[in-house]
């Protein structure tokens, strides 16, 4: 259950000696826009040397490579190929920057045998790439997707807002997308680091609409977000009701719980959330 | 002069600059010296080693960086001081 | 100097009484007071000149002059002291302030020439703290517990000549307080003993008023009133308290401390707490309070150094009263002004362990540290090379004081462990702290089982001491020690005067 994901300048020290402990289900090191492309190898080296020192991170671990049309794209994939990380983000995401990357990755994967596959989770970001996300989402590699709600306004010539109306339509092409598939679907961080109301509403909002994460670009976004995106205790607990209820219903057909009867979508969500929970 | 640096003087970061020289010599600047002085030194004669660098100048301004940062830094500043030669 | 050792194993001069533990004070200081030195009534002469004290109270060398610390890094009045002591170029003069800093730069000097050879504080930092690790000082230093200064004072042990006592405003009486006038700072807790006790007390304001709104300053004790232009800098008067962090390690810290303190249960009606001013502290305070709300607790009394935020939690009605010895802002001075159950208590009242002080009331107590070692002895006196930068204000007192007492510090600090196998300095024995929380686990003291069995089901990270400076070498490496010069400097007393620990040269 990747209910907060946050990023990490790769090339700040500070940051990266805690982030297995701020608490986010998954850390994203960044190597693409918060590294100036005279440091790009610096990053890389510490991120190296930081593995070696660290090899089994109790956190799921996720790395935002440049994209495949950049300079850094091949080195970033050879580095990270050594490294102990469970996935990869693609920025400017497309059904071929998607193929192209599976390919480098099968090739790589091949050559290790043991070599656990890495996910990718395409960042969309691009107006063109939410007419490719469905496809974009189907691929077996594809474990999330990420809407990347800045670049995309950008691309829209828009201005990016607190309230996202700009973005509605993106936000529900990506959680439509994702949900078609399995997938997670992960919102685009809130950007206002100071504004904690701002924040809660924004990741609401988001959650009401079927996002099931939010990337996070401050460790103090985390808390919040990993609340909102968590089961309630009631919901869980009704969930559980549901669940024993049709253990004990078993063969008998139809039942009912709390005066509500309970049929099998209602019955597969409530096991996919206690799965989510005892993770 | 063939030099090249890495690093920042950010708090856990360490500024590296390496330097083309006749003979071995390191030079330690840190916030911590007394306490990781040796631990330090150590690390950059253990990079130099592997990177069989017998003749070279280091100098670094540590603001408290662990192993693997200075490690990372070092081996930043001799790539790009390699790379300043291609 | 000939050496012996105190029971926590901490080499002390011969002929000062060690430390033999929290409860085991020293008997013969059993609370001895000696008489109150009252003036009379009537009204008080108002000198305009600092010379004119000096010469009616024949101020000569050898003599001890006190003050008290309430206007912080704005004070002015120190400093106008110390350039008449130049000025007559007195000798062997020794100061009592209840704290001092970096704006008493002006006694390096005086220091340095043996115009002052001993001085009693109970925190110090800037460049006269760097002057005395120096060892500048001719007089090895003193410094005491903000309860154990009352008791030195009480007692007679510690004799004061003269107290210059800044008053904010102050009537003809002789009466004062510290909520009107421009340099306004609220309590005055700390001056108490030396109102009470000194030889001669002189009342140094900016402010004269017919009559004060409250007397929190007895004019039966006061034998001159100075008048001058101004006591103080009111910015740093003010300025004492910071903002609750927004540090996402000490914000865990924070929110751990928080959840502990629930998950020990003792969020409950007429709980009473402390907390210091900085960052991580504040922090603590949020927490607690959206915890007291949500559950709609009230407690009895929050205490000690009084803040913006105990304020806004006693007008939420979260704590009945306020028990005031030092106002740390502007909202703690107005509070203390309007607010009727917002009370001040003196040094005595506060932490003198001879005279049951509030601290022994205390549920909880959040304190911070420099250091702390396997022992869980904590330093607020030193930094990890020996510098003098702080001392115990209230963190003995109110540590021993408290039925649960909570230190939060950051595990490491720029490559540096904050858990050490042994302090530099001790300033607070471990026997008075129960719990550690920092950003990579929690540990308990291991004498106190009852807390330990309290958390057994707890999903917090609880480990030992002796893990949490394991995880912490594994990560920064194993430090060197460094060594303390032997040169002895300073005198770190318990809240009874025994001597827990001493001051190196650097």
């Amino acid at each position: 259950m990747t209910r907060s994901l946050l990023f990490i300048p790769a090339n700040t020290p500070a940051m990266i000696q805690n982030a297995d402990i701020f608490e986010a289900d998954a850390i994203i090191f960044d190597l693409e826009d918060a590294i100036h492309p005279l440091e790009k190898d610096a990053a890389r080296i510490l991120l190296k040397e930081y593995f070696k020192t660290n090899p089994h991170l109790n956190i799921d671990v996720i790395i935002r490579i440049n994209d495949v049309s950049s300079p850094y794209f091949l080195s970033d994939i050879k580095h990270i190929m050594k490294w102990p990380v469970q996935g990869i983000m693609l920025p400017k995401a497309s059904i071929a920057s998607v193929e192209e990357l599976d390919q480098l990755l099968s090739k790589y994967e091949k050559r290790k045998k043991n070599h656990e596959p890495l996910w990718i989770i395409p960042i969309i970001e691009q107006a063109r790439s939410l007419f490719e996300v469905h496809t974009i989402a189907s691929h077996v590699r594809v474990k999330a997707l990420l809407l990347g709600g800045e670049d995309l306004a950008t691309d829209l010539e828009v201005e990016r807002t607190q309230d996202g109306e700009e973005i509605l339509l993106a936000r529900q092409l990506v959680i439509y997308a994702a949900k078609a598939y399995g997938k997670e679907a992960i919102d685009t961080p809130f950007t206002h680091v100071d504004n904690a109301e701002g924040l809660i509403s924004d990741a609401k909002h988001a959650k009401r609409l079927g996002m099931t994460g939010k990337a996070c670009i401050h460790p103090i976004q985390i808390d919040t977000i990993n609340e909102l995106f968590s089961p309630t205790q009631e919901q869980i607990d009704y969930a559980k009701k549901i669940v024993l209820a049709e253990e004990q219903a078993s063969g008998k057909g139809a039942f009912s719980v709390d005066g509500k009867m309970i049929d099998k979508p209602i019955i597969m969500r409530a096991k996919k959330l206690l799965e989510k929970v005892t993770k | 002069m063939k030099h090249a640096t890495a690093g920042t003087l950010e708090s856990n970061d360490c500024l590296v600059t390496v330097e083309a020289a006749d003979q071995l010599e390191i030079q330690i600047d840190s916030t911590v010296k007394d306490v990781f002085g040796e631990a330090i030194e150590k690390v950059i004669l253990d990079v130099l080693k592997k990177s069989h660098i017998k003749k070279i100048k280091v100098s670094i301004q540590d603001k408290g960086a662990l192993d693997y940062t200075i490690r990372a830094r070092l081996l930043t500043a001799l790539h790009r001081m390699e790379e300043k030669n291609d | 100097m000939n050496l012996i050792k105190n029971t926590l194993n901490r080499q002390i001069p011969e002929g000062y009484t060690p430390f033999q533990g929290a409860n085991n004070l020293i008997k013969t200081n059993e609370r001895k007071i000696i008489d109150e030195v009252i003036i009379g009534g009537g009204n008080k002469p108002v000198e305009s000149d600092i010379a004119s004290v000096f010469d009616k109270l024949d101020i000569k060398d050898g003599m001890t002059l006190s003050f008290h610390h309430h206007l912080r890094n704005g004070d002015a009045v120190l400093n106008l002291v110390l350039m008449e002591i130049k000025k007559r170029k007195l000798k062997h003069i020794t100061l009592a302030p209840s704290a001092i800093f970096p704006v008493h730069e002006p006694m390096v000097p005086l220091i340095k020439n043996q115009s002052i050879t001993k001085i009693y504080t109970n925190y110090i930092n800037g460049p006269v703290a760097k002057a005395i690790e120096e060892g500048h000082l001719k007089e090895l230093l003193v410094m005491d517990t903000h309860g154990g200064r009352a008791r030195a004072i009480e007692s007679g042990e510690l004799t004061i000549d003269v107290a210059f006592i800044a008053t904010p405003a102050v009537d003809h009486a002789g009466h004062g307080n510290g909520i009107e006038g421009p340099s306004q700072c609220g309590t005055l807790g700390y001056a108490i003993p030396d109102l009470l006790y000194a030889k001669h007390k002189v009342l140094v304001t900016d402010h004269i008023v017919d009559r004060v709104k409250k007397v929190d300053i007895d004019g039966r004790y006061v034998d001159m009133i100075l008048h001058i232009p101004s006591i103080g800098d009111p910015e740093g008067i003010k300025s004492g308290t910071t903002k609750p962090t927004r540090d996402p390690i000490q914000l865990k810290i924070a929110k751990n401390t928080a959840r502990l303190i629930e998950e020990l249960g003792l969020i409950k009606p007429h709980f009473n707490f402390q907390c210091g001013a900085g960052g991580t502290s504040l922090a603590v305070a949020e927490a607690l309070k959206q915890r007291m709300t949500a559950n709609k607790i009230k407690g009895d009394f929050a205490s000690g150094g009084i803040t913006s935020f105990l304020v806004d939690m006693h007008e939420k009605g979260l704590f009945e009263k306020l028990y005031d010895v030092q106002c740390f802002d502007l909202e703690a001075i107005k509070s203390y002004q309007r607010n009727k159950h917002h009370l001040m208590i003196s040094a005595s009242e506060y932490g003198n362990p001879y005279a049951k002080p509030i601290v022994n009331d205390l549920d909880v107590v959040v304190l911070g540290a420099t250091e702390i070692d396997l022992d869980f002895n904590v330093n607020v006196t030193t930094d990890s090379f020996g510098h003098l930068i702080g001392g115990s204000g209230g963190h003995a007192d109110t540590a021993f004081g408290a039925k649960v007492t909570i230190i939060t510090t950051n595990l490491m600090k720029s490559r540096l462990s904050m858990v050490k196998s042994s302090v530099k300095t001790i300033t607070t024995p471990g026997e008075s702290v129960d719990i550690l929380v920092t950003e990579r686990g929690i540990a308990i003291n291991p004498k106190r089982q009852d807390l330990i069995n309290k958390l057994k089901d707890s999903k917090l990270e609880i480990t030992t001491i002796d893990e949490l400076m394991k995880r912490a070498h594994h990560i920064t490496g194993e430090p060197k020690m460094i060594p303390s010069s032997d040169k002895i400097i300073g005198l770190i007393r318990y809240r009874d005067g025994s001597i827990i620990d001493s001051l190196y040269q650097l």
